[in-house]
């Protein structure tokens, strides 16, 4: 296995994009990764695109090929990556794998959903079918209504309350203030989150994140010929993955997430790191309880600690450890297929001092956590500054 | 969300009569059905086991949003029930004017989940009623 690299990145801004297709916004997100890298689309050697649901989204199957095609690369293999929400966190796991194992050297990772261009009964439905389709979905639990049974339960085990849920939102619309490419650059307040329109108790419209069009690219290759393309080559210390059953009932707790653990633990195992070494994270906050579970599941905290801990701001920018300093999904957006990837643009930013009023001072390395579903897939990638 | 029928006249056992599996080996029960054990693997046999359909409630929530289907019956409430049996179980609650916690006792009743437009296929299921 090769160490893997990330030698340019790509975003466009998140939001309501109605004056863009799909196709235009990959190609603006992929275009900017192409540029920073220094490199031209002939030089790409394979293609790997996160997207959840085109198909329901756009009517657009096939989209891999299309977006190769659009981006002027040059007959290669392309390939589209589906789980979900974490479709971006496994298209990135899916370009390592291919530089590390050897197979090629410059490989494109997209990530892109339009989702502003349905109804929102539409987009929910579309969005339920990251759950079980027959034991979810056809019982009326939509997508926040997961969620909302594990909020449901948190509070109940741990005595966790609607007012800690809610400075998770509110902490991260204030980063998204500070990212030009965030949707909300908005901040709120803890009584705007409760005052909200409720969408499934006890969770509020301020506690989801939004339906949003948007894209994002890296390009990635051996880190021993990254220096020819960049001076601020980004190493990708660990690159791991867990799965978990998809229906929310049958697992054994639903106050944590199983594949986040798994997928947690896995990766500080291969970086030889622990969660105290990470100076800055982007973790997958759909919903403001699911960033209060990943802070315990990813051992920043103790289970049961975590809510108490945001809300007294141990994880705002530059505290003990800055998370979601993008605006995360609640404030920078959350095009689903987009979000994974987004997630390492971010980092990356951060890791090469480029996070402009956001910059977490002196961070050496980086996490990234991304889920699918209701935590029937964890994707996690350690990222580390090598200049 | 209009759907052919036959996908929703099947004779499925776990939807229509509470039918779930037990391993031969290991006895652990699961709702609904599946074709493996998640502790023994495939080198074992599985077992049709049909649930009381009592259970109490594990979580629950009031949906204000729902998706295309149920579009009529919102806000309505639905939660994780844990089946006296043990496998744990997600569906619509019919509160009936109660309150429903954390602990609730409810039990199975065959309604009416949703129908495909004015004049497409009712659709049922079994919902909880608290006891």
């Amino acid at each position: 296995m090769r160490d893997v690299a990330i030698i340019g990145i790509g975003l466009t801004r998140f939001g309501e994009r109605w004056e863009h297709s799909l196709r235009d916004l990959m190609a603006e997100a992929g275009l900017s990764a192409l540029t920073d890298a220094g490199i031209n689309g002939k030089d790409v050697e394979a293609l790997y695109a996160g997207i959840m649901a085109s198909g329901r989204f756009v009517g657009q199957e096939h989209i891999a090929a299309l977006l190769a095609d659009q981006l002027g690369f040059d007959n290669i293999p392309a390939t589209r990556v589906e789980n979900a929400c974490a479709s971006g966190g496994t298209a990135l796991r899916q370009g390592y794998i291919a530089v590390a194992s050897g197979i090629h050297d410059i490989v494109a990772v997209g990530g892109v959903e339009k989702m502003t261009d349905v109804t929102t009964s539409e987009a929910t439905t579309a969005l339920g079918g990251a759950g079980d389709q027959e034991w979810e979905l056809n019982q009326g639990i939509t997508f926040p209504g997961l969620y909302a049974l594990m909020a449901r339960r948190h509070m109940h085990e741990y005595g966790t309350t609607v007012e800690q849920m809610a400075a998770v939102a509110v902490k991260n619309h204030l980063n998204a203030t500070k990212n030009k490419y965030a949707q909300f650059r908005k901040e709120i307040t803890i009584d705007e989150v409760l005052n909200s329109k409720p969408v499934a108790d006890p969770l509020k419209i301020l506690d989801c994140s939004p339906l949003s069009d948007g894209a994002a690219a890296v390009i990635l290759a051996p880190l021993d010929i990254a220096r020819k393309y960049t001076d601020t080559p980004v190493k990708i210390l660990a690159s791991t993955q867990a799965t978990d059953t998809l229906c929310l009932a049958e697992r054994g707790s639903i106050t944590g997430l199983k594949a986040t653990a798994v997928a947690g633990e896995k990766a500080y195992k291969a970086s030889g790191l622990k969660p105290g070494d990470i100076d800055v994270a982007e973790v997958h906050d759909c919903f403001t309880i699911a960033e209060i579970l990943a802070m315990e599941d990813l051992g920043f905290f103790k289970k049961g600690a975590a809510a108490k801990a945001i809300s007294e701001g141990e994880t705002a920018l530059n505290a003990r450890l800055s998370v979601n300093t993008s605006g995360g999904l609640k404030g920078c957006g959350h095009p689903v297929g987009a979000t994974g990837v987004k997630q390492a643009v971010e980092i990356t930013m951060q890791l090469r001092g480029e996070a402009e009023g956001r910059q977490v001072s002196g961070a050496e390395i980086g996490m990234t956590h991304n889920v699918g579903g209701s935590g029937a897939t964890a994707v996690v990638h350690i990222l580390e500054r090598t200049n | 969300m209009e759907k052919a029928s036959a996908g929703m006249w099947r004779k499925i056992d776990s939807r229509y009569n509470l039918v779930g599996s037990m391993c031969e080996r290991c006895g652990t029960k699961y709702f609904p059905q599946r074709a493996i054990c998640r502790n023994c693997g495939k080198d074992t046999k599985m077992l049709h086991r049909k649930m009381s359909g009592r259970g109490t409630v594990y979580s629950h929530s009031e949906i204000r949003v729902p998706a295309e289907a149920f579009k009529e019956s919102a806000p309505y409430t639905v939660g994780i029930i844990e089946l006296e049996e043990g496998p744990k179980v997600e569906g619509h609650i019919i509160d009936n004017g109660k309150k429903v916690e954390i602990g609730t006792k409810v039990k199975t009743a065959f309604r009416k989940m949703y129908t495909d437009g004015e004049e497409g296929l009712i659709h049922y299921h079994f919902k909880f009623i608290p006891e």
